[in-house]
């Protein structure tokens, strides 16, 4: 009996202790959910940003989808995709959406032909033919006449691409759509496809692992991870007929063209000299009028605070982690997004 | 005066009572579960049976862009790793059955080799996948180069010799105990017969035990049809069906399982999303199926 009753008064004191956790760490707690591809940088900015400020923010990286659908059933402050949302998704959300570019990435084609350890020379043309099984050989001559004094053996292709469903695969495609009228009547673009040729690899590691230890490999993968992983990738011909190494710098240059109002735009094939043409933003998501479900000015307050920090401030933690920093166009039209959200009408910054 | 006995036997009869109620609902419980599983499958893949209809289960083309899904490529690529894994596991569950069953019932070696085999089935899959992604597809990669057929090293007779060794603890386990179980008085009845120790084994211990170690082989069975993680790292992930027949056996491929692991979370519009569920319904009805057809072979072989 005696057992139960201190069972009684633990389980009672722990209750409250719940209850008054939960009320003081209302507007301290921020919660977010989605993209896996930004959950580096992400963590590395909450973690200083709850140092600062004493505001926690728990970021689940569970894969862009899932975001948009937390966000959409309202159990996130936030949502993170490396796509906008699709029509459907849209209309699922019920009011309107707010996408802020939070940093982009960049996608580089990785290879492995034994011997050769100088950057291969591609354009959109070749890879899209290569992806479309029309090219299926190193020593094609399309290859050869962008990679002069490289010695290409005759050695068959083996194309790899992701076999998840992926942000990475949505902007390859996307560039592959813009490249190739071909590849846009027959694959499109999508966070996974039906691909026409090739073997999938289950993640990043599964198509570096695919890559790596097949001779004559050819697949994509996220710049950081090629860069961490010391891989072999191209330099690829941009719109304006550049050579482009993808790099930090690159890939911000990518993003800095005039940029519509809403930042919903792919930077694909970029009109930017300097830019490398695979790359794109991952974007916040928020409802732009923040008072639902009963939230608290407060709430919808820190929310547009940390987004505004993580655009400002965090912008630093970009490029020791590889991602591209905003560019100054992409910052502006990100503070304009921001600056638009609204608390009952009225805007919160 | 208060008879003590009396006492005791109506608690008794009380715990006998709440233990049988106790028993019937965690039975029940499982099937409630199972049912569940059942209709949430039916109810999400409505969106897609009605979009398209019964082709679904024979159309090959899998495209998320245009919304066209057929779950042929996957229905084979699942059928074919695990029947060429079940095939390929048999010779050594069985082999290790009657070894530690009979020969080797006892003693430190036995339990060191049963306890060995049983820890096959607890490294976690992704071990596996990795295992062979590093270790066994280079070595397929050469053999491939020998025979002649393209040299990608991972496809489906890779992932069905990686899915052998995870399904054999299964059967064996079950088999061992199984053959171990086997009453004395009839294996001294055959040795008092003249029969030989291999006889024994062929007459009396394998007759005796063919049930369940049959009910063995569709554990294994069951465990290889819905094996994800490792068969997705080692199957190449294609949609496309292979034209010849060695094509078929070495070339990429891919299964239900594996590609609902691999699109469920991006999955970004209602029609595609419940394509995947169906597919996750067909599996249901296949591995539903194909133990059914294991009971009829069951009942069959034990009524001869």
């Amino acid at each position: 009996m005696k057992v139960i009753k201190s069972l009684k008064i633990a389980a009672v004191a722990l209750a409250a202790s719940a209850v008054t956790l939960s009320a003081s760490a209302q507007d301290n707690t921020l919660l977010g959910a989605g993209s896996t591809f930004v959950y580096p940088l992400f963590s590395k900015i909450f973690a200083e940003y709850g140092a600062k400020t004493k505001v926690q923010v728990n970021y689940q990286s569970i894969g862009s989808g899932g975001g948009i659908l937390q966000l959409t059933n309202k159990t996130v402050d936030f949502g993170d995709s490396d796509a906008p949302l699709n029509d459907e998704q849209a209309k699922k959300m019920g009011a309107p959406v707010l996408h802020i570019p939070m940093t982009s990435g960049a996608t580089v084609i990785t290879y492995n032909i034994p011997g050769i350890t100088k950057p291969l020379n591609f354009n959109g043309k070749i890879i899209a033919d290569i992806y479309l099984g029309k090219i299926t050989n190193w020593n094609n001559a399309e290859i050869k006449s962008l990679n002069r004094g490289v010695n290409l053996p005759d050695l068959p292709i083996v194309v790899i691409h992701r076999s998840d469903g992926s942000g990475t695969t949505f902007i390859f495609t996307d560039y592959l759509s813009k490249v190739s009228p071909e590849w846009a009547s027959k694959v499109g673009k999508a966070t996974a496809v039906n691909w026409p040729a090739g073997l999938g690899g289950k993640g990043s590691e599964g198509v570096a692992g695919l890559v790596k230890q097949t001779p004559g490999g050819f697949g994509y993968v996220e710049l950081a991870y090629a860069v961490q992983n010391k891989m072999a990738y191209g330099n690829v011909q941009n719109k304006k007929g550049k050579l482009i190494t993808p790099t930090i710098s690159s890939t911000s240059a990518a993003s800095n063209v005039e940029l519509p109002a809403d930042s919903k735009v792919s930077l694909t094939d970029t009109d930017n000299p300097q830019g490398y043409p695979i790359s794109g933003f991952t974007w916040a998501l928020i409802y732009k009028e923040q008072k639902y479900n009963g939230r608290s000015a407060g709430k919808a307050k820190e929310v547009l605070k940390l987004l505004w920090y993580n655009v400002h401030e965090g912008q630093k933690n970009c490029a020791p982690l590889n991602y591209a920093p905003l560019s100054k166009s992409a910052l502006k039209v990100a503070e304009n997004i921001l600056k638009s959200a609204t608390y009952d009408g009225k805007p919160i910054l | 005066m208060k008879n003590k006995r009396l006492d005791l036997s109506y608690s008794q009869m009380k715990w006998e009572t709440m233990f049988r109620k106790l028993l019937i609902f965690m039975a029940a419980l499982l099937v409630l579960v199972i049912i569940g599983i059942l209709i949430t499958l039916i109810i999400e893949s409505v969106p897609s049976i009605k979009a398209l209809g019964i082709k679904f289960l024979w159309s090959k083309t899998w495209d998320p862009v245009q919304n066209i899904y057929g779950a042929l490529p996957f229905l084979i690529g699942t059928l074919l790793t695990s029947f060429i894994a079940l095939i390929l596991s048999l010779p050594f569950s069985y082999s290790v059955s009657i070894y530690l069953g009979e020969y080797n019932p006892k003693g430190w070696l036995s339990n060191l080799l049963k306890n060995t085999i049983e820890l096959i089935a607890a490294v976690p899959s992704i071990i596996y996948g990795f295992w062979g992604l590093f270790v066994l597809v280079p070595v397929i990669r050469a053999i491939e180069m020998k025979i002649g057929v393209a040299p990608y090293g991972i496809g489906i007779t890779t992932a069905s010799l990686v899915l052998a060794v995870m399904i054999i603890p299964y059967a064996a386990s079950l088999g061992i105990t199984l053959i171990r179980m086997v009453p004395a008085s009839l294996k001294e009845g055959a040795y008092a017969l003249g029969a030989t120790r291999f006889e024994v084994i062929r007459s009396v211990i394998l007759p005796y035990t063919r049930t369940g170690l049959f009910a063995g082989v569709l554990l294994s069975l069951g465990r290889a049809l819905g094996e994800t993680m490792a068969v997705t790292m080692l199957i190449g992930n294609t949609t496309s069906i292979a034209g010849t027949f060695k094509d078929l056996l070495f070339g990429p491929g891919n299964t239900m399982a594996s590609v609902i692991a691999n699109e469920f979370t991006e999955a970004d519009h209602t029609e595609y999303l419940s394509a995947l569920v169906e597919l996750g319904l067909v599996l249901f009805f296949v591995t539903v199926i194909i133990n059914l057809i294991g009971k009829r072979i069951i009942t069959r072989f034990t009524q001869h």
